[in-house]
């Protein structure tokens, strides 16, 4: 940290002119678009997500159909053709002609329809038609139904992701919890407890920290199979608690060793166990440090896909599953996959947001982990 | 002689109380499994019974402990207390790496030794040497952009008012999942083909027809495809870097930078002399950690062309071989080639370790 006294001054000087604000405000834009783009498709009418561009939401001058001019039949289309004081050839005329500033002429379909459509320049964009129907398709189960481009009715079977969002809770909720709590009593221990192998067992710990956990997927599939836990939720508690463990004993421990001596002295002269110190003393005093590490795992849990993929199967699908097999079975419905997107977001972001500091300390304190 | 009574009733009633624990561990599995209600109920009740059981084992474990004498308690307690981790790791993570090694020896049935066959297989079959070549692109290319524009940012954002609202902008996609950021960004890649009328709805196509362009099914060209899938992989994770950094150059003392100045440095002198030798342990943690990010990538892959049209990673080559074509030995193969290739950094890590001696 800077000191004080010295940052002020130099803090003015450091100051960056307006190219500085200009480059970063261009690369916020480029990161903040993309996002934007789906969250506002998310709630556009399916037939216009399908027939023009999410910006087209915004005002903007566009050409509209305004009316259509029939051609004089004795016209001789293969040369010139003269229409409203200019004249081009048939190809020309195809690709849209400009007879005036604000007026457009573009022939329609071959030469024998002998008919132009007029369209001018005109603000758009203004009312715009937004709807909840598209959050309405993807959370429900049961079969859905939409207009397409051309606005043919498409019947769909719908992706439940209501289920798969309470599904996500039933995974992420405990897979953050019960890892912490089993890694604050091994933390514990290793900083406060004597016993043999103390320092091997730890060194073996921070060796796991960058294991590829596709290393362990097939054993742990084997096992679970045997033990009839696929699809279960169990399943998924006890993969991402293995899985997540090297990096929460690893961040706990460092906490957890750093707190004062005095304190567990003292505590264990008023006849205090360990259990009553570790819930007394040691979880209240390491809230920042668990904190930050809840955060990491519940982002790192209910963002995962390749767990949840293996372990979960298509029974009780999460979030990221249920998209994942939607972005397979409808690559196009659009409708549907920007507000499942957005729906998969919704619970991180809040939670990334609202506890961005805790994370930031977490992220910091384990960025060894690969 | 009533005091050692006591204790021993005490220790069978513990023992009952350990059974009706572990009854109620399975008895709640079993009910879970068996019961098909509102969802709403089964996930309240698989949350109250998962953390609920856990937190009832440490407590029955440690109460039995402590009835134990002195010199087996001081033994016991350290058990209960990092046993469970202790297991955990052992099961899920320092025996499976045992098991796929010993699986990578053997085919596709698990029964026929095969010895290095499937290492054979690793290091020559076509389509794992393009994996190869693809993840050498993705560390190589996605490590620079990711790391490089993490910089940039960070020394930017230092020296506007709005760093915060910057930062937190770049940061956000951390949040968000691989799967979620990939439909963001096939959307933007959409191409709806050729046709009179048709009104492209991805942004890419968009503005190259804008420009006079014509709009083109971008994930299919191979060779290219591979950096379109790492824009998305440097749109989630330039946040990371620039965290990381952002954080160690507000640590280089003011008055370096100072001096340096009034000696005379220009800006960029200050930046390649004096902010980037200053935070090079930074720069060196952020690079190793997206490395190992990258050589592990799966899910971008896996969701944007399923590692078709010339994208696959070895991670996607894991999971096919395993899941789509049933070869446990040669999928054992891939993950063990896996974890040779993070061995460096493990050691690293542990000389780290050591070094820091945080073990007393």
């Amino acid at each position: 940290m800077r000191k004080k006294g010295i940052a002020a001054g130099s803090l003015e000087r450091r100051r960056g002119g307006s190219l500085v604000n200009l480059v970063l405000v261009i690369l916020c834009l480029v990161w903040i678009v993309p996002a934007f783009g789906v969250l506002v498709t998310s709630f556009r009418d399916s037939r216009d997500i399908f027939s023009s561009g999410w910006w087209t939401v915004f005002p903007h001058r566009a050409w509209i159909k305004t009316g259509e001019v029939k051609v004089d039949p004795k016209l001789d289309l293969d040369g010139e053709i003269s229409i409203e004081g200019k004249s081009a050839s048939f190809a020309e005329w195809r690709e849209g002609v400009q007879v005036s500033p604000e007026r457009r002429l573009q022939w329609y379909g071959n030469k024998r329809t002998l008919t132009l459509v007029a369209q001018e320049r005109k603000w758009v964009g203004f009312g715009v038609n937004l709807t909840l129907d598209n959050y309405k398709g993807v959370l429900t189960g049961g079969e859905v139904q939409y207009k397409n481009g051309n606005g043919d009715t498409i019947t769909r079977q719908g992706n439940n992701f209501a289920d798969a969002v309470l599904n996500s809770l039933a995974v992420a909720i405990p897979s953050t919890l019960i890892p912490i709590l089993i890694a604050a009593f091994a933390a514990y221990a290793f900083a406060w407890m004597e016993f043999p192998g103390r320092k091997t067992l730890f060194v073996i710990v921070v060796a796991l920290l960058v294991v590829p956990l596709q290393i362990a997927l097939i054993p742990v599939l084997r096992d679970f199979t045997k033990l009839g836990l696929n699809g279960q939720f169990l399943a998924m508690w006890l993969a991402h608690t293995g899985f997540g463990l090297p990096l929460a004993v690893y961040l706990l421990f460092n906490y957890i060793s750093q707190l004062p001596r005095d304190i567990f002295e003292s505590a264990f002269l008023d006849g205090a166990t360990p259990f009553t110190m570790f819930v007394r003393l040691v979880i209240p005093l390491s809230m920042p440090a668990l904190a930050s590490f809840a955060i990491f795992q519940f982002l790192w849990v209910w963002n995962d896909y390749l767990v949840a993929l293996i372990f979960l199967g298509d029974r009780n699908r999460v979030v990221t599953s249920a998209l994942a097999a939607m972005v397979g079975e409808k690559g196009q419905d659009w409708h549907y996959l920007t507000s499942g997107a957005f729906l998969s977001m919704i619970l991180p972001l809040l939670v990334f947001f609202s506890l961005q500091r805790y994370f930031v300390r977490g992220l910091m304190a384990g960025s060894v982990k690969g | 002689m009533s005091g050692q009574q006591g204790r021993i009733s005490r220790y069978f009633g513990l023992v009952a109380l350990l059974a009706l624990t572990v009854f109620f561990l399975y008895g709640g599995f079993a009910f879970l499994r068996a019961w098909h209600g509102s969802k709403i109920v089964i996930v309240l009740l698989a949350v109250v019974w998962g953390i609920g059981s856990v937190g009832l084992l440490y407590t029955v474990l440690n109460a039995m402990a402590e009835t134990l004498p002195r010199r087996a308690r001081s033994i016991a307690l350290p058990a209960v207390f990092a046993g469970p981790a202790l297991v955990l790791l052992f099961w899920f993570l320092v025996l499976p790496t045992l098991r796929t090694l010993w699986l990578s020896f053997f085919d596709e049935s698990s029964l026929k030794f095969v010895f290095l066959e499937n290492y054979r297989f690793a290091f020559s079959d076509r389509i794992m040497l393009e994996a190869f070549r693809n993840n050498l692109i993705w560390m190589v290319f996605g490590t620079a952009f990711c790391v490089g524009l993490g910089l940039i940012i960070a020394v930017l954002a230092d020296r506007s008012r709005f760093e915060q609202v910057y930062k937190a902008i770049i940061f956000m996609p951390m949040a968000i999942s691989f799967v979620g950021a990939g439909v963001i960004w096939k959307f933007i890649y959409a191409y709806k083909g050729e046709g009179v009328g048709l009104e492209e709805i991805g942004l890419l196509n968009a503005i190259v027809v804008a420009l006079g362009g014509r709009a083109q099914a971008w994930l299919l060209y191979p060779g290219w495809n591979n950096f379109l899938l790492i824009a998305i992989m440097v749109w989630l994770q330039t946040g990371y870097a620039m965290v990381i950094l952002s954080s160690a150059i507000k640590g280089i003392p003011a008055e370096m930078i100072e001096a340096a100045r009034i000696d005379g440095a220009t800006e960029f002198q200050v930046f390649f002399r004096i902010i980037i030798p200053a935070i090079r342990g930074s720069i060196v943690t952020v690079t190793t950690t997206i490395v190992i990010f990258s050589l592990k990538l799966f899910d971008i892959v896996r969701v944007m062309t399923g590692g078709n049209y010339g994208t696959n990673v070895i991670a996607n080559e894991f999971y096919l071989e395993q899941f789509t074509y049933g070869n446990t030995g040669r999928a054992s193969s891939i993950a063990i080639v896996l974890l040779v290739a993070v061995i460096p950094v493990m050691f690293y890590n542990l000389r780290q370790f050591s070094e820091r001696k945080a073990f007393k």
